[in-house]
């Protein structure tokens, strides 16, 4: 497959592996977690501005 | 101030009014996070899959695709959030401090990116993971410039007051950006360390540079994105007392 | 100026024994490099323009805090900004006050702790020089800093966050000037430079200390 000849190359990269892998791994991640927290932050908004609702205090 | 009255004025005051840019923003961040997640997927495949192995780093440089993006895109956040300062300070636009309070996490994620892919990087090629080099050291001096603008605007519990100092701790910083580098820059021919130079004189081949450039023009858009994901998200939560906000939030018709 | 200078003197004298404090943690900073790495003179020379440096930068960060606090609190800061005279001289004459009773006194300090240090003798003249300059770059930066932080309760660690980034281009001349000397070669580079960045940071700051000053006496 394209540069490398079998997948388990792909996977080693020439012993590189654990480098470019964890790299792109942490992005992923990164990424994912700022998407992630955003949602959490706006849900928990909610929750807390329903609460003060029912309270009456909006 | 005779410009305040002219119309353009005012079609950018309303257009930089809390709820239009939120409404607008909402298909800008949707279209930008689709174009620039594609993008990165197709650079990153390009750039892991099809394009060659370096000669001398093998297959360690494809960190590349990460690494120089989120370096160059946290540099361009830095100077976008100089821009936002100015505007906060000499125009007091509200919706710049809300992007400037949003663009801190972002540009310090970026940096801190950079960093840690860097040192990562390094492992294979200079066998250490951390040097004194003068990209790595101005890079971490910047970390610490974003972790302060971010520590000073959660310390200053009054609002107004915390997008003010955070705007003037961003001008002071930037101006300072480059003495730092020059400084750092300086100090590190004076130490003369051994090591190979990342950016050499090789040219790179087109096989690398074509995924490597459609891999930075894609993390420029998902960063757009992210902070006007962000923005949208600082405005709805400064603005949780009006009704528009409790209508938008669906909190109005429930009694 | 002379007023507001003389102003800064009384009250800072008046607190003296509240700047000591500064001086005493310079020396204990100073005294636990050989306990931490190595008392061998010979390796100890060569780290001691970086040690000299390192301590005095954390002992002005400590001083740094009480710059505005006192006039913040018993609302003399917002006195002087309703009284016409321009906040930038009273921030300036701060600035050299801090100088004076800091940065002045740590850089006095030095030529001692370099002897423990085992610094060449002849080297004490050039790091008189530089550590009185470099000193003044850090009252006065830190200045701004003080400046932003004035209006809040606790914030020394905050402050130490927001100064050290901006610090770092003073440190790397200052131990740079004297390290080339100490190597033999010519110091003049990084001592002008030094001497410039003294120049543009006494020339601005104040004006910027001075605006983030007003945010907390405004609300």
């Amino acid at each position: 497959m394209g540069y490398f000849d079998s997948f388990s190359d792909f996977i080693r990269m020439g012993n590189h592996g654990v480098f470019v892998w964890s790299v792109y791994g942490i992005t992923v991640f990164t990424i994912l977690g700022h998407w992630l927290g955003l949602r959490l932050q706006k849900r928990r908004l909610v929750t807390e501005m329903q609460r003060l609702k029912k309270r009456g205090q909006l | 101030m005779a410009f305040s009255m002219t119309p353009v004025w005012r079609w950018f005051h309303r257009w930089t009014s809390p709820p239009n840019f939120y409404r607008i923003a909402r298909p800008w961040a949707l279209g930008l996070m689709l174009v620039g997640g594609v993008a990165l997927l197709v650079a990153w495949i390009w750039g892991l899959v099809f394009a060659p192995e370096d000669y001398l780093q093998g297959n360690s440089y494809r960190i590349i695709f990460v690494h120089v993006p989120s370096a160059s895109a946290s540099l361009a956040m830095y100077l976008s959030m100089a821009i936002l300062a100015v505007i906060s300070l000499v125009w007091k636009i509200k919706l710049a401090d809300m992007v400037l309070r949003q663009c801190i996490p972002v540009g310090l994620t970026l940096t801190a990116l950079a960093l840690i892919s860097g040192a990562i990087w390094g492992r294979p090629t200079w066998g250490v993971y951390w040097i004194w080099d003068a990209r790595l050291t101005s890079m971490l001096v910047q970390l610490f410039l974003f972790i302060g603008m971010w520590a000073i605007h959660t310390a200053i519990e009054q609002q107004k007051l915390a997008d003010k100092a955070t705007a003037i701790l961003v001008l002071v910083g930037f101006v300072n950006l480059p003495i730092i580098k020059w400084s750092v820059d300086w100090w590190n021919t004076m130490h003369q360390p051994a090591t190979i130079r990342i950016t050499g004189e090789t040219t790179m081949v087109w096989e690398m540079l074509a995924p490597l450039l459609l891999s930075m023009a894609a993390t420029y858009c998902v960063v757009a994105a992210l902070v006007l994901y962000r923005t949208r998200w600082e405005i709805l939560y400064r603005e949780r007392k009006t009704r528009w906000v409790q209508d938008e939030l669906g909190l109005r018709g429930q009694a | 100026m002379m007023f507001l200078l003389r102003r800064e003197w009384l009250l800072s004298w008046r607190r003296r024994s509240e700047l000591i404090n500064p001086l005493v943690f310079n020396l204990m900073v100073v005294a636990l490099f050989p306990l931490g790495i190595t008392p061998d003179p010979d390796e100890l020379a060569v780290l001691a323009p970086g040690i000299l440096w390192v301590a005095a930068l954390l002992a002005t960060l400590l001083s740094l805090d009480l710059m505005f606090r006192y006039d913040h609190q018993d609302g003399s800061l917002e006195q002087v900004a309703t009284s016409g005279t321009p906040l930038a001289a009273l921030i300036l004459a701060k600035i050299l006050n801090h100088w004076l009773f800091t940065g002045l006194a740590l850089t006095l300090m030095s030529p001692l702790l370099g002897l423990m240090l085992n610094l060449p003798i002849s080297l004490m003249p050039l790091t008189l020089l530089v550590l009185a300059l470099g000193t003044l770059v850090f009252s006065t930066i830190g200045a701004i800093g003080a400046a932003l932080v004035a209006g809040l309760r606790r914030s020394g660690l905050l402050l130490s966050l927001l100064v050290i980034p901006l610090y770092i281009p003073v440190l790397i001349l200052g131990t740079g000037s004297i390290n080339a000397a100490l190597a033999g070669v010519s110091f003049v580079a990084p001592l002008s430079a030094l001497a410039a960045l003294a120049c543009m940071a006494l020339a601005l700051a104040p004006w910027v200390a001075a605006a983030a000053l007003q945010l907390s006496i405004n609300d």
